[in-house]
């Protein structure tokens, strides 16, 4: 395999954003992923949020375990620092360099196996420690790179493409993210970028813990009659929650429209999001019946999709760790080392 | 039966139940021997247990300043019944037994060869104390009285010492009472029982040395390193550490304006963890540490690679055990360092620090950091349970404060606009460092994309086999620059000329100088090196080859080091001589003695008629 660069030309009449980049400055080389592959949309969606809201690249630090899913860091935000890490365990690696530098906009990404299975431990205690990145799983049931075998959030009786069938109940991430303690969880379809972009836009500006579960159909392992992870059975079992828009700059007036269907919610930066109500009795913001509408729909048989779940009370791990304003690694000698005399002191309290 | 007499010479053992509040009142002794201006070598030796377990505080008074456990014992201190029978048979013969005279003696299991010392402690404490916990901690005190009359330690000294820990008005009751439970043991030495053999004299002989275990001093040289991530999970013996770097952030690195830290401590859900979030910070440009002990290191086995392949600064202090499981892991052993030196998958090879005790700790954990930078790989603090967990005598800590922290080769945002060639594989200076940059330094450039293997000088994606062995061999070339900047061995030529020499590391060497001045009286004449890094220098190598035999003293069971040292430096097997002690119980230096006068005269190193004498 190679390198394989897009030319750098582009026409002189492509838009740009408000600090004057192309959505070009947001790629990265071409993907080598299958063709049709539902985490090339993934990342599609990806570079048009982060050229839609204007952050600039370099500001982003994109982090994945291993698997297909982690190999797309290198498809988007070319001019963004990746790192590809450790099977099942960017978790720890992303929450280190948050420590490091709070300043920059974290982004993990990770699949089904690399979350739910082999990183489940990891994945669950980023979630509880509130870490403030945008947690991406490119859920496809299936490993890819080793050739389709099941992972842990396949479901149970789902066929895979040899023929086999899971005898396993699955893991939904979703669930187990609103009982650890995430404070932005939402599904989307890699399919359905209209909802997508809006919801990964709103988990880049949440303050804390946003996870987003895509379903993202395989199409060379998981995308054949009998799997429950293929682009025809979540088009046909997809029940959307509600739709997001995304405004970076906190409305003067909101119009709510019909009043009951559309909730306004102030983001930490300022910015806020509309959530469009598709389910009536639909609130993110009540825990228990998000519970327990989610095991409804998963009892009927449907994927839930839209934002979730969300909190906006909760503080992030820097609060938690009541760190210094400026990062970690800006601080000066002078503010790491306590010098000689402090020295003197700590030596004379030990003899 | 002739009672022991020594002067500032012996060893006494405190015989515990382990959560009685012994330890305190065990290193109250231990202070007052050293403000006695006499030094000591203090050692706890105690079970995988919170409370009710057998334990014991080993203290011995030696104005020669030796470092290590003599062996033997002259004044056992019997404050458990469970532990009695071995506590009585240990005592050389002429010994003395402290003990808690309350009950008589069952008559029939005391040795004849020992000199009895009862003390009513459990009946003067019930005079005294009318709440249960009171009666238990202060018989503590009343024993430590006892001891200061029977040992004429100054009972100043002791008072000053206890003034000093419970200072300020709201300890005060706390002060009355240990001073009454403190004068009561020793009244009552001085009015019923004779003097004995074993004395304490006022000496000068302390200096300016302090008496702190190297897991603080390990922590404190992370803070003087400039760490501000600490990620880390609990296990016996290197808890400490962790535990002691938020104490000292606590108190050094908080911004006395806004009260917010300069520092980030997590306590991670695992070893594995640990280490992933110390490669998330070091890759993100801060200065970041892990503390654990053998089986965390091999929990942490495939961040380790992934953090030599990509490059990435990260200090892992391993406070080394008995291993596995519980039971020896609260015992000491040097058995962790060829797990650490080539951990993980793939050829690696990794940054060794070896220090001798709390001093060195310090010092090499606070280099530890500055060579993690310049080197950009993992490099081991390689610590033992017996430095880490035990209070040492040392030379204080020492600071330069023109020091400035060596970040290595970063490029920075200007170099980057000026158009200096970026590729984060490139070996540009010909030491095999190549430059890295911190995320987010520059809108345009120097931004990549990390990773273990398959990728080019410029960090571009590739599984050609010249490029994966082009990057292998600057590997090489960077661990050989390793070499120039570890610390040196430590070399001392024997008083007279030698053939041959005696090789060890860490905490080996609390013994050793008494050791060799035993065996210099005995005609065997021996070069010392002590290791203090891996990769060896060229010294070491030296050193090896000016000799005809090299004994390699060491505590685990497969000569590690020794390995090592035959494999990188290809010396042939038969003239490293292993000297193995791997029971799990620090170093004496009787046994370092014996082995190696055994084996001179095995391996001629002395004419055997010189052995005879």
């Amino acid at each position: 395999m190679t390198y394989l660069a897009k030319p750098k030309l582009h026409h002189p009449s492509l838009p740009r954003n408000a600090l004057g980049y192309t959505r070009r400055d947001y790629e990265g080389p071409v993907s080598t992923l299958c063709a049709g592959c539902g985490h090339d949309s993934i990342s599609a969606a990806i570079i048009q949020v982060f050229f839609e809201l204007a952050i600039p690249p370099h500001r982003v630090a994109k982090l994945s375990g291993i698997g297909c899913s982690s190999k797309t860091p290198t498809y988007f935000l070319g001019q963004s620092h990746g790192f590809n890490t450790v099977h099942g365990r960017m978790p720890s690696v992303l929450t280190g360099a948050n420590l490091a530098n709070r300043d920059l906009v974290y982004l993990g990404i990770s699949g089904d196996g690399d979350s739910a299975s082999i990183g489940l431990g990891q994945f669950a205690h980023l979630m509880r420690r509130g870490v403030n990145m945008t947690y991406i799983v490119e859920n496809n049931g299936v490993y890819g790179l080793t050739k389709g075998q099941f992972s842990a959030t396949a479901d149970r009786g789902s066929k895979s493409k040899a023929g086999y069938s899971n005898e396993d109940e699955p893991i939904d991430l979703v669930m187990l993210a609103l009982t650890l303690g995430a404070t932005f969880i939402a599904r989307g379809f890699s399919g359905d970028k209209a909802q997508l972009v809006p919801l990964i836009k709103a988990a880049v500006q949440h303050k804390g813990a946003a996870i987003i579960d895509v379903v993202s159909p395989c199409v060379a392992f998981n995308n054949h009659p009998g799997s429950t992870k293929s682009y025809d059975y979540v088009r046909a079992h997809n029940e959307t929650v509600n739709f997001l828009d995304y405004m970076p700059e906190r409305p003067a007036i909101v119009d709510e429209g019909a009043p009951g269907s559309v909730t306004t919610v102030t983001l930490h930066d300022g910015g806020a999001i509309r959530v469009r109500r598709v389910a009536a009795d639909y609130d993110p913001r009540r825990k228990v019946a998000v519970m327990s509408y989610l095991e409804a729909a998963r009892e009927a048989g449907e994927v839930a999709t839209g934002l979730l779940f969300l909190d906006e009370s909760v503080a992030d791990l820097h609060d938690a760790q009541n760190t210094v304003e400026r990062p970690l690694n800006a601080l000066a000698d002078a503010d790491l080392v306590p010098g000689s005399a402090a020295l003197a002191r700590l030596n004379a309290a030990l003899r | 039966m002739r009672p022991i007499e020594r002067v500032n010479d012996f060893v006494v053992k405190f015989a515990n139940v382990n959560g009685s509040g012994s330890a305190s009142a065990n290193g109250l002794f231990a202070r007052a021997v050293l403000r006695m201006g006499v030094p000591v070598a203090a050692r706890n030796i105690f079970p995988s247990n919170i409370q009710g377990m057998p334990t014991w505080y080993e203290v011995r008074i030696v104005e020669a300043g030796w470092r290590g456990r003599r062996g033997g014992v002259d004044l056992a201190v019997a404050m458990n019944p469970e532990t009695w029978n071995g506590d009585v048979a240990e005592l050389e013969p002429g010994g003395y037994l402290l003990y808690d005279s309350t009950r008589a003696l069952t008559a029939g299991r005391m040795r004849e060869d020992i000199v009895l010392l009862g003390v009513p402690l459990t009946g003067m404490c019930a005079e005294m104390y009318s709440d249960p916990r009171q009666r238990q901690l202060f018989k503590n005190i009343m024993y430590v009285g006892a001891l200061a009359a029977l040992l004429h330690i100054e009972p100043e000294v002791i008072e000053k010492l206890l003034a000093e820990q419970y200072a300020g008005e709201r300890k005060a009751p706390l002060l009355d009472a240990n001073r009454a439970a403190f004068r009561r043991g020793h009244d009552y030495v001085k009015a019923e029982l004779p003097a004995i053999g074993l004395r304490m004299e006022r000496r000068d002989r302390v200096g300016s040395r302090i008496f702190v275990d190297g897991n603080s001093a390990a922590a404190l040289g992370a803070v003087y390193g400039g760490a501000t991530v600490c990620a880390w999970y609990p296990i016996t013996p290197s808890t400490s550490v962790a535990e002691a770097f938020k104490r000292y952030c606590q108190k050094l690195r908080v911004d006395p304006a806004t009260g917010k830290n300069r520092f980030a401590i997590v306590q991670a859900e695992d070893e594995l963890a640990s280490i992933g979030m110390v490669v998330g910070a070091g890759w993100n440009g801060a200065r970041a540490f892990t503390a654990t002990s053998g089986p965390g290191i091999s929990l942490m086995q495939e961040f380790i690679g992934l953090a030599y392949f990509a490059e990435i600064p990260a200090v892992l202090i391993d406070v080394q055990r008995g291993s596995p499981s519980t039971g020896m892991p609260t015992k000491t052993q040097q058995a962790d360092v060829q797990s650490a030196a080539y951990a993980s998958h793939g050829d690696t090879k990794h940054v060794l620090l070896f220090p001798e005790d709390p001093t060195e700790a310090f010092a090499m954990g606070a280099q530890a950091f500055d060579l993690a930078d310049r080197l950009q790989t993992p490099v081991f603090l390689m610590l033992d349970l017996d430095i880490g967990m035990q209070d040492w005598l040392t030379e204080p800590f020492a600071w330069d404060d023109a020091r400035e922290l060596d970040r290595g080769k970063v490029m920075t945002a200007e170099e980057l606009e000026a158009g200096r060639d970026f590729g984060r594989y490139l070996d540009v200076d010909g030491d095999g460092v190549p430059y890295r940059t911190y995320p987010g330094t520059h809108a345009k450039r120097g931004a990549y994309f990390t990773r273990g293997t398959s990728k080019d000088r410029y960090a571009r994606y590739t599984e050609e086999g010249p490029a994966y062995v082009d990057n292998m061999q600057r590997l090489l070339r960077k661990f050989e620059t390793a070499k120039e900047l570890v610390p040196a061995p430590a070399i001392e030529k024997a008083a007279q000329p030698a053939k041959a020499g005696v090789l060890w590391y860490g905490s080996t060497g609390a013994p050793m100088a008494e050791a060799l001045a035993a065996l210099e009286r005995r005609g065997i004449h021996l070069d010392r090196c002590r290791v203090r890094a891996f990769p060896f220098t060229d010294a070491v190598a030296d050193f090896v080859a000016a000799h005809d035999r090299v004994f390699v003293v060491e505590q685990n069971r497969d000569a590690q080091l020794r390995g090592m040292l035959v494999n990188e430096l290809g010396i042939a097997p038969e003239k490293l001589v292993a000297v193995l002690h791997y029971d799990g119980t620090p170093l004496t230096s009787r046994f370092v003695e014996r082995e190696i006068a055994e084996k001179a005269a095995l391996f001629n190193v002395v004419p055997m008629k010189k052995v005879a004498n």
